[in-house]
């Protein structure tokens, strides 16, 4: 069995799945009841300055799309920061990190961006005995209007500034949570990174309205007839999520900073996806929100039998082997020619691949062959966009099948090459490099 | 005696009255609106999709389900009914296994096709319930045409030549309306006075007058009514049923099938329907499926159906064969009717001759078997009666016993038309009757026009 004992940043956890911070992490109960089925670790929902309470909405908080039969694809959120008193949240993650001392328990924070205030909080949550804290620079919501949480981790130079602020307070490893709320992830972690920050976890939420009431034209989730903005989250976000852990995993200016991935992650593929593109970890929201905290007993399973499958031993034989796969456009190489070929046995002939390459691409596929209904690709027109595998509603019924080298492209005329050839030096790139003569 | 359920011979009030119910109650019932929407997320919204083309009325059927999958379910019975202003019966009636669900792709994907017909019920349910209408009368034109029967093509035909705004007319020999869809269906697909609440809709258009009590040969010739309008319909159906050819067939206790599910369907108590103890169904089509089933659902001990040629030449589909199985019925094959046997006048059983192919010809072995029965109901299909056309001049001309037209449905008589079960080639089927009637006004309103 595929040993999947998880250390981030220092920390140690069973497992690689942690609960992020959230509601299902605010309080005693719900962590106890997470350990007991199995999550690796929770990143405490986020505390915030000693005073009084944070004040939530009594209304809907929780905006969602959905797909058929109601599964849920997308969540959005306007809940704060937690509102629980902060000296009863300190006492139970003491109490919590005592029964279970083999999980991860982090804390995630939000106070004012003063000096002060993170270094009043920092030894209070030090003496809870929690394995590390998580700067919350992420919710776009709510807190982020009073400067705090996005508007922070807007900003890099802020970013960097509290991040120093926690190192030089505290001996606990800070992660940085970062906001996709922004055009560049990677500014955001170089100025953790430099900041001295022990690692990064994203992504945060995204802004979002989840739809609008036709009826009575407000925003949803609305209070009242009105409605804000709220972080968009769950299996919908997590291409974006992928995309982004994969920016700051190649990124020279930030190697071997530790990524905790979060962002729709719902079985132990998804998380395998984010171990591959360098992720060191993986945090889950909305999958428990969704299905309760049992869901982690699959992920754990599927991810080691995968493992298992393929040979990998350890989590650091899948962490980042996607990541040096990922490269810009200009280096893919353009003499690689792959055409779509639909197996004909599989094909149920609903026509779809043929109606979206007609209507919306190249016109590569037959709909009526000798008057039968029949979709064949026409080879001498097949740019091999995949858009036809991708409305296929039969897996595996068509595929991208490569041209070897020697043969002739119908469509171009040419020979497919052995040679590997990309934009930067393409004669149609005014700003190729041509070798000196 | 024993009374109820196994009194013998032929007797009423076999069941209670909650087994009636039960029994008689929707054999699919409608979906929900979140049934509906999953259901409807199946369809892959096919390019030409194979089960319009399988559909005779061609229902735009891909876009009605988007439409409901979107919550446009207004929308999607109006796609419907553009196509087929009975789409509310053909929706619970049409043998969907063998049309646009036996085409669906999923079908051929997993055995498992999108339910059309639910949907399509869904969909109509909805707006016959808000009585919304989709379709007003033309402008009048002033020409009226006369319809004979106000079965599916007969009303068919009528609403469409409303929207054109011609006048209507017609002449139904029966008391109600609706034809089959009122006397000949069996009564589990369309409970709760569907038939009428759906003449009522059609008819709702306006520009459409139902004479009842008015049948063609009776009062009522074909020269008068071409004589008085600009154009006539026929779509009167089969009045005649065919004879089982076997001795003593006049017993009491032998019955035409259509005749007992015309009794059943305008029952007012279904514990007054005499059935009996056993029965014997003869022939393979859907209406001998109707009639062993309900039957058996009737409280009949031992239902049996017994058709003289395979499984394979059975006219009822492979679903209704399943439902009459699933029911209790036995379904017998290469057996066809020899003699009734009776007693003092009354049914007590009929002997069969057992049948074979030789040589592609179908002829009966000479080994018998007899079946005890109490009721015997001859379903060995049902005839065109010309006679109904006499008195009308030049005759019109017949194919294979039924009345011939051409593509648009015009009969060899100038200025007649005809469509539904009357006309040869069809497939005795609502949705064909539908499509004949909508399209014959499509040819006569071009004859108007012009």
């Amino acid at each position: 069995m595929a040993d999947i004992r998880n250390t981030f940043a220092g920390i140690k956890s069973p497992n690689p799945f942690w609960l992020a911070s959230a509601p299902p992490t605010d309080k005693a109960y719900n962590v106890e009841r997470a350990f007991k089925a199995g999550w690796g670790g929770v990143v405490w929902k986020t505390l915030g300055e000693d005073g009084p309470p944070v004040v939530n909405v009594n209304g809907p908080r929780y905006g969602a799309i959905w797909g058929a039969d109601r599964r849920l694809l997308g969540l959005n959120n306007i809940e704060l920061i937690t509102d629980r008193d902060l000296h009863l949240n300190l006492r139970e993650i003491k109490q919590v990190k005592r029964n279970w001392p083999d999980r991860a328990l982090v804390v995630s924070l939000m106070v004012p961006c003063e000096e002060a205030a993170w270094k009043a909080i920092l030894p209070l949550v030090e003496e809870t005995g929690a394995d590390g804290i998580e700067l919350n620079f992420g919710c776009p919501h709510g807190m982020s209007e009073r400067g705090m949480g996005s508007a922070v981790g807007q900003v890099p130079e802020y970013v960097e500034m509290v991040v120093r602020w926690c190192k030089q307070t505290t001996r606990m490893p800070v992660i940085t949570k970062l906001t996709p709320n922004i055009t560049d992830i990677r500014q955001p972690a170089r100025a953790a990174h430099k900041g001295g920050s022990d690692a990064v976890s994203l992504i945060n939420t995204i802004n979002s309205i989840t739809g609008v009431n036709l009826d009575s034209f407000a925003p949803e989730p609305t209070i009242d007839g009105k409605g804000s903005h709220g972080g968009f989250c769950g299996p919908a976000v997590k291409p974006i999520a992928l995309h982004m852990v994969a920016e700051i995993a190649r990124d020279r200016e930030t190697a071997g900073l530790p990524i905790s991935g979060i962002g729709g992650i719902t079985t132990w593929r998804d998380a395998a996806e984010f171990l591959a593109l360098g992720a060191g970890n993986v945090q889950v929201c909305t999958a428990a929100m969704t299905y309760g905290f049992k869901v982690v007993q699959e992920m754990i399973d599927g991810l080691q039998n995968w493992m298992d499958a393929k040979g990998h031993a350890t989590l650091d034989d899948v962490i980042g082997r996607a990541a040096p796969n990922v490269t810009e456009w200009r280096y893919l190489n353009l003499n690689y020619v792959a055409k779509a070929r639909i197996d004909q046995d599989l094909c149920i002939k609903c026509g779809r691949c043929h109606i979206a390459c007609e209507d919306t691409s190249h016109q590569a596929i037959t709909a009526m062959v000798d008057g039968k209904r029949h979709f064949e690709v026409m080879e001498d027109a097949c740019v091999g966009c995949n858009l036809c595998v991708n409305v296929c509603p039969v897996e595996g019924c068509i595929d991208m099948v490569p041209l070897d080298v020697g043969t002739l492209d119908q469509r171009t005329g040419a020979t497919v090459s052995a040679d590997y050839a990309n934009w930067t030096t393409h004669p149609n790139n005014p700003s190729a490099v041509t070798a000196a003569e | 005696m024993a009374d109820g359920l196994y009194a013998d011979g032929i007797a009423a009030g076999r069941l209670s009255g909650e087994d009636y119910e039960k029994n008689f109650a929707d054999l699919h019932p409608p979906l929900d609106g979140h049934e509906a929407r999953v259901e409807a997320d199946r369809c892959y919204f096919c390019y030409d999709a194979p089960c319009m083309t399988a559909c005779p009325t061609s229902i735009d059927i891909p876009l009605f389900i988007r439409q409901i999958a979107t919550g446009n379910t207004l929308g999607s019975a109006k796609t419907i009914f553009d196509q087929n202003i009975l789409g509310g019966m053909c929706a619970r009636v049409c043998p969907t296994e063998t049309l646009c669900e036996e085409a669906c792709v999923r079908e051929a994907a997993e055995g498992k096709p999108v339910q059309i017909g639910r949907l399509q019920r869904y969909a109509t349910d909805a707006a016959m319930h808000v009585g919304r209408q989709f379709f007003g009368r033309g402008e009048e034109t002033g020409k009226t045409v006369a319809i004979v029967g106000a079965g599916p093509a007969g009303l068919a035909c009528a609403h469409r030549l409303a929207m054109h705004g011609h006048t209507v007319t017609i002449f139904e020999a029966r008391e109600k309306s609706g034809g089959l869809n009122e006397f000949g269906i069996a009564a589990y697909k369309t409970p709760d006075g569907f038939a009428q609440a759906e003449v009522d809709y059609v008819t709702a258009i306006g520009g459409i007058t139902i004479e009842h009590g008015r049948a063609l040969g009776g009062d009522v010739s074909l020269a008068e009514l071409a004589r008085d309008h600009d154009a006539v319909f026929l779509g009167m159906g089969l009045a005649g049923v065919n004879a089982l050819n076997a001795v003593g067939e006049d017993a009491d206790g032998v019955e035409n099938a259509v005749d007992y599910i015309a009794h059943l369907r305008q029952a007012s108590d279904l514990a007054s329907l005499p059935v009996g103890r056993r029965v014997v169904v003869i022939g393979g089509g859907m209406t001998a499926i109707d009639a062993a089933v309900q039957a058996r659902l009737l409280g009949a001990e031992e239902v049996t159906i017994c058709y003289r040629r395979g499984q394979e030449q059975m006219n009822a589909s492979a679903f209704e064969q399943d439902l009459a199985a699933s029911k209790g019925v036995t379904i017998r094959h290469w057996l066809q009717p020899k003699r009734v046997l009776a007693e003092g006048g009354n049914v007590t059983g009929i002997e069969l001759e057992y049948t074979a192919l030789s040589g592609g010809k179908l002829s009966g072995t000479g080994e018998t078997l007899t079946l005890a029965a109490d009721q015997v109901f001859k379903a060995i299909g049902q005839t065109f009666d010309a006679a109904a056309l006499n008195g009308s001049g030049a005759a019109i001309t017949l194919d294979g016993g039924r009345i011939q037209v051409d593509g648009e449905g015009r009969t060899s008589m100038p200025n007649v038309w005809a469509g539904g079960d009357c006309i040869a080639g069809g497939d005795d089927l609502t949705v064909s009757a539908v499509a004949q009637g909508r399209d014959a006004a499509e040819s006569i309103h071009r004859v108007l026009a012009g």
